[in-house]
């Protein structure tokens, strides 16, 4: 399925008007200029399917489920189309041998040229043994796309910062995309799963503009991960009011109000959920009732519980007990030492007589 | 560490150390100071009115005379920054809930809106008092470096704090994360400096009263 995009579009049913639509809304969603829009239309439109290769590593799918439900019927999955997907286990027709081959074959014509992306984290343990592909190691495998590879996208919160088999104790000695690759440019997309419009704006900035999209000190597209959820979200008026549900069912809840006393991790999450939502627009976790677990973060895993709210320890304090019952202790002994010593002082004290003062 | 890793910290052991410090601290300087005890005053007690524990407890509160006049900033800004801690340390929602989980004690807070304008108030309120210690040349005589040590540490939760819920120079996640450090620092030097005139202002004021209406003098 070579050739350009807009003709794989019109093959489809998709008109240039309403793929226009969908350029303009990605533009602005990027926060470019309204002639950025036109642009990335011209540009998508003629642009020949850059070949892509998705490695999935340790990771639960959640990823490729995610992008995969953008599909139909909306334009983001069409948007899939125009890459030449070469090599991703769970879509693709071919299995073994032949499905090694097609990732050398895209390796090999397209060297330099192609995108790769990574779902899931690479272990690092016992060789790196924990998860193999075809009798080779995540890390081996992920050093050898590298190599060749244009720009590297790390899908998901695991590929971006380890995710949750880095979560402790981290058995398998996962890491992150960035911890072992170092010389390709490399955008995070974290989230667990991310969401699909992220992952295809990344996607068309790149074939727009020929470069990867403006990142922050996490190596996250500014323009969907700059804010956080708190600052977006619809039940902040009820924050800012005092107005929290205590539990999830109680009547603030059914109110609709604040849910940082039940966890919500919103106030320390950078993610689009709150502007973009889930499913089409339909909805996000905050709309359906659950605090944000702040998946797009980090270490999430292990940020002291999800339905702790940030004001309140992490964990039950430990020493704090035998801290109270050492000061009573160092206090009473203390008291003793000074009772004692008081006592000593009225003993030693001698009483000043007649005949001393005529001395 | 990330800022995220770095808020789990000191709300986790972070949190831990200091609340163990402090009440360590506490209990340790309570016991001691309620245990030294005094001899038996033998003389017959006079009586005065107005001479008790209880009535210094209150009149200690108000300016004796003439000193509002002479010292204005000393006790209207003192009034005005403690109260302003209180509301600010005690009726936050977010703290109420830190208290809650702690101890299963609750009670109900302010918008946060008005919290922010007595935090607001409370910091700018410190600073005068700051200043004026500074310009003294007598205040400035007296001071030691307590009291500019114990002026900071009470004084950084409450920025660290605002500055956190305003959004101002760093990530919420840091600001929020060098806030409770800060309220931690407070807590661990707490016990051990002037500070601790949180715990001890009532109990010698009473003690000063006491002993002085055994005199009959009432202070």
């Amino acid at each position: 399925m070579q050739g350009p995009l807009i003709d794989t579009l019109a093959r489809q049913g998709v008109t240039r008007r309403t793929f226009l639509k969908y350029c303009a809304t990605l533009a602005s969603m990027m926060a470019l200029p309204p002639a950025a829009g036109r642009a990335m239309a011209e540009a998508m439109a003629a642009a020949r399917r850059p070949s892509v290769i998705w490695l999935p590593f340790q990771e639960c799918t959640g990823c490729t489920e995610s992008i995969t439900r953008s599909h139909s019927p909306t334009l983001e999955g069409m948007i899939f189309d125009m890459v030449s997907l070469d090599y991703q286990e769970t879509l693709m027709a071919a299995a073994g041998h032949q499905a090694e081959e097609a990732r050398q074959n895209a390796m090999k014509d397209n060297a330099g040229k192609y995108l790769l992306i990574v779902d899931g984290s690479i272990p690092l343990g016992v060789d790196g043994a924990y998860s193999c592909i075809g009798g080779r190691s995540n890390v081996d495998l992920l050093k050898e796309a590298a190599a060749g590879a244009a720009a590297v996208i790390a899908v998901g919160s695991c590929a971006s910062y380890g995710g949750i088999p880095k979560a402790n104790p981290n058995p398998t000695g996962a890491v992150s995309v960035s911890d072992i690759v170092k010389d390709k440019p490399i955008v995070n997309i974290p989230g667990c799963p991310p969401i699909p419009v992220v992952m295809t704006g990344v996607l068309a900035h790149y074939l727009t503009f020929g470069s990867l999209p403006e990142l922050d000190a996490k190596g996250r597209p500014k323009a969907f991960f700059s804010e956080t959820i708190h600052d977006r979200c619809y039940r902040r008026p009820f924050y800012d009011q005092g107005k929290f549900a205590k539990t999830f069912d109680d009547e603030g809840a059914r109110q609709g109000w604040c849910l940082f006393e039940l966890g919500c991790k919103g106030p320390v999450t950078h993610n689009a959920c709150a502007t973009v939502k889930w499913n089409g627009g339909t909805s996000w976790p905050v709309e359906s009732g659950h605090g944000c677990l702040g998946c797009s973060e980090p270490d999430f895993w292990d940020a002291g519980g999800f339905y702790k709210a940030l004001s309140v320890p992490a964990d039950p304090l430990k020493i704090a007990a035998v801290a109270a019952v050492a000061g009573a202790g160092a206090g009473v002994a203390v008291s003793f030492a000074n009772r004692a010593k008081k006592g000593a002082a009225r003993k030693a004290h001698e009483p000043i007589t007649l005949a001393d003062l005529e001395k | 560490m990330n800022e995220l890793q770095f808020l789990t910290w000191v709300r986790g052991p972070g949190l831990d150390i200091a609340v163990g410090i402090f009440l360590l601290g506490v209990l340790w300087r309570l016991i001691e100071i309620y245990t030294l005890g005094r001899r038996k005053d033998l003389a017959a007690p006079r009586h005065a009115a107005g001479a008790s524990g209880l009535h210094t407890v209150f009149r200690r509160s108000l300016s004796p005379p003439g000193m509002l006049k002479r010292a204005p900033v000393s006790y209207i800004g003192g009034y005005i920054f403690h109260i302003g801690l209180a509301i600010v340390v005690f009726l936050f929602a977010p703290h109420i809930l830190l208290v809650t989980n702690l101890t299963g004690l609750s009670w109900p807070g302010l918008p946060s809106q008005f919290v922010d304008l007595v935090a607001v108030v409370t910091m700018a309120t410190m600073v005068v008092m700051l200043v004026d210690r500074i310009n003294k040349p007598a205040k400035r005589f007296l001071s030691t470096f307590e009291d500019w040590f114990a002026w900071a540490v009470t004084f950084l939760p409450v920025l660290t704090g605002w500055m956190a819920v305003q959004h101002l120079v760093l990530p919420y996640t840091t600001m929020l994360a060098l806030h409770i450090l800060s309220a931690e620092i407070l807590l661990v030097v707490l016990p051990f400096t002037k500070l601790f005139h949180a715990f001890t202002l009532f109990g010698s004021r009473w003690y000063n009263g006491r002993a002085n209406a055994q005199r009959g003098v009432p202070v």
